[in-house]
């Protein structure tokens, strides 16, 4: 099995970071990805990735909080254990509401956000594979995945690519 | 220089990406000053004494306090609401502002989210030691037990109250550390020796920054914020049920819940000036958080201020206007009783000097805000005092009218809080970068002083770059 490199050109601004993506893109490259020290808007634009569905899943996790909220107290003081405050009726809706904000605000927040982690592969301990310390800082990298098969010809054209769109620098890591 | 006409621009100093790390890091990556471990000592030792006060309570009960048969709320619950209060700006930065697409919240809202979790950890505290039998503590929360199972009460404010801080607090500590992630990655990357590099991989939990991780970074940026903006209100608005929904007069006012969050706000963003003016001269961030940040919070102080004066008026018409004489009672008491001193000062703190800063040059007056920040706390702490005490200590029947005075154990518990929260934010400096870097570098080229927009004035040379 062919060891997994990379190679990639490191951009000092993200306006001609988009350009060159979209430049690359139009020469029929395959960019790998792309490792930005901000969030750039238009990027995932540019690069072709498809919207995140990520708000859909806060939704899911929302309504289950909802619903798990007004389940809850319904059982609780209508059939579990009624108790009579001051004359009210059992089934006091507006008197839930409240709770049920705030889990559904909770379960939504907490639920999206594991989700987030899970999808970013994020957790304590996890082993970060930064192509290049500086990106995380003041330069952007596009990268390209190669390995031993690449011929000599592939990685020129990539490299003419990277420089001709702006690239400061260009480099081969193995991951 | 590249400067837009429009508005003044939030980073000064012509920064490139590298300058900005550079700047925010400093303070991370330097040595600990000599003053950062005199104050953190000092308000260590605070915090520790109100801990062993705090131990007092517990051991000896709540006769350790001032509070009596007629005034069962005092300092704990004033404390409790400011706390609270303080936190709210926090979450209005990072959330209200961002769905308003406010730029300057970048320059503060890592550290006024960090202001928000140790203000809700202080508030915490003083529920639960006014329970006096703490290990029961968990009765609060709705369980199967062997009592019946007598269940909580869900009609109850304080239940909601419950519900209402643990997910306030848990919601602010979950988009805090979604953003702060980032900028723990930059630390990481940026550390020379082995073990820090580790320390802040694990607290990073492995960030790459990739374009995909940013998509989803500012999906749940937003959605949080959209569900904190509402939450926030939700927060303060069932604090303040906590007393509206009572039939104490001075307490049950249908207008408590827009006064009471609009007091919070007030409060803290006055909290977020006191910690900000200092970080900025310390850290020497002053090309970050600019006079425009600090003109642009002061405008939010001057609009909650006059909502809380309004409210203020509004509650002494209804009294006379209710003709109702206990209500009409409670608060010519609050002018005019024995604790005349807490309504004026709060009236003097909250209402005629935020108008102050209608005027342009005290708005931009870096030692003036700093002190109309402290005043403003004060104020409102007053604020919550005046509710909570004097509407108790003479109640329907004059046979029952007392004082209340507190006692060290409430002074030092309160003092040991402020001593806490310092604590907290000292250490947060001195971890994690107190601005939110990777936010601040999205708004360079937008909102910093080398704007190239089609308002600017200087067009953008193409050579500039290199």
């Amino acid at each position: 099995m062919a060891t997994k490199k990379i190679m990639y050109g490191l951009y000092d601004d993200e306006v001609v970071l988009i350009k060159a993506v979209k430049k690359v893109r139009a020469e029929g490259l395959k960019i790998h990805d792309c490792y930005t020290p901000f969030p750039v808007h238009g990027l995932d634009d540019a690069m072709g990735l498809r919207m995140t569905k990520l708000h859909s899943a806060g939704f899911i996790f929302g309504a289950t909080g909802t619903l798990t909220a007004l389940s809850f107290i319904l059982w609780i003081t209508t059939n579990n254990y009624p108790i009579n405050y001051g004359g009210k009726p059992y089934l006091s809706l507006p008197s839930w509401i409240p709770i049920t904000f705030e889990l559904t605000v909770l379960f939504a927040s907490v639920g999206m956000f594991l989700t987030y982690l899970y999808l970013n592969r994020l957790a304590p301990g996890m082993k970060a594979e930064i192509v290049d310390e500086r990106t995380t800082c003041h330069m952007f990298a596009m990268t390209f995945e190669i390995d031993d098969h690449t011929t000599d010809a592939k990685k020129t054209e990539i490299r003419k690519v990277l420089s001709d769109s702006g690239a400061v620098e260009i480099h081969e890591k193995e991951l | 220089m590249f400067v837009s006409p429009l508005r003044e621009p939030l980073i000064q100093g012509h920064k490139t990406y590298k300058q900005i790390s550079d700047d925010i890091c400093a303070p991370v990556e330097a040595k600990p000053s000599k003053a950062w471990f005199i104050a953190t000592t000092l308000s260590g030792l605070l915090a520790i004494n109100g801990f062993v006060m705090i131990g007092l309570t517990i051991t000896y009960g709540i006769g350790m306090w001032g509070l009596n048969k007629t005034v069962g709320w005092a300092w704990d619950i004033t404390n409790f609401v400011w706390w609270i209060g303080i936190g709210h700006a926090g979450t209005l930065i990072s959330a209200i502002l961002l769905l308003f697409r406010q730029k300057w919240r970048t320059g503060v809202n890592r550290s006024a989210e960090a202001m928000t979790i140790f203000a809700v950890i202080c508030a915490g505290l003083f529920p639960i030691i006014h329970m006096g039998r703490v290990w029961l503590a968990f009765f609060i929360f709705p369980y199967p037990n062997t009592r019946g199972p007598v269940w909580v009460n869900f009609n109850s404010p304080l239940l909601w109250d419950v519900f209402a801080i643990s997910t306030y607090f848990t919601v602010s500590l979950v988009f805090w550390y979604t953003g702060l992630i980032p900028d723990l990655a930059l630390i990481r990357d940026r550390a020379k020796s082995a073990f820090t590099k580790k320390m802040y991989n694990i607290a990073c939990f492995g960030w790459k920054g990739t374009a995909k991780n940013w998509q989803r970074f500012e999906s749940i940026s937003l959605v949080l914020a959209g569900l904190s903006a509402p939450l926030v209100l939700s927060v303060h608005t069932i604090v303040s049920f906590d007393f509206a929904t009572s039939v104490i007069p001075g307490w049950h006012t249908t207008i408590f819940p827009p006064y009471f969050v609009a007091g919070a706000i007030f409060s803290g963003f006055a909290m977020v000036l006191t910690l900000m003016l200092v970080v900025r001269k310390v850290f020497n961030l002053q090309e970050y958080i600019t006079l425009a940040h600090i003109e642009a919070m002061n405008k939010i102080i001057i609009l909650t201020g006059s909502i809380v004066g309004v409210a203020y008026i509004t509650e002494l018409f209804t009294a006379w206007y209710s003709g109702n004489p206990y209500e009409r009672y409670a608060f010519l008491n609050r002018a005019m009783g024995p604790y005349w001193w807490s309504y004026w000062g709060m009236m003097t703190c909250n209402v005629v000097s935020p108008q102050l800063f209608w005027f342009r040059k005290l708005r931009r007056s870096v030692v003036f805000t700093f002190f109309m920040s402290i005043f403003i706390n004060v104020g409102m702490w007053f604020e919550r005092f005046v509710i909570i005490v004097t509407s108790t200590h003479r109640d329907f029947i004059p046979s029952n009218w007392t004082m209340y005075y507190p006692t060290y154990v409430e002074m030092f518990i309160y003092i040991g809080t402020i001593g806490f929260f310092m604590t907290l934010f000292l250490i947060f400096s001195k971890v994690a970068p107190v601005i939110a870097v990777a936010e601040v570098k999205s708004i360079l080229k937008t909102a910093g002083d080398q704007y190239t927009g089609p308002d600017a004035i200087h067009k953008h040379e193409e050579d500039n770059h290199h």
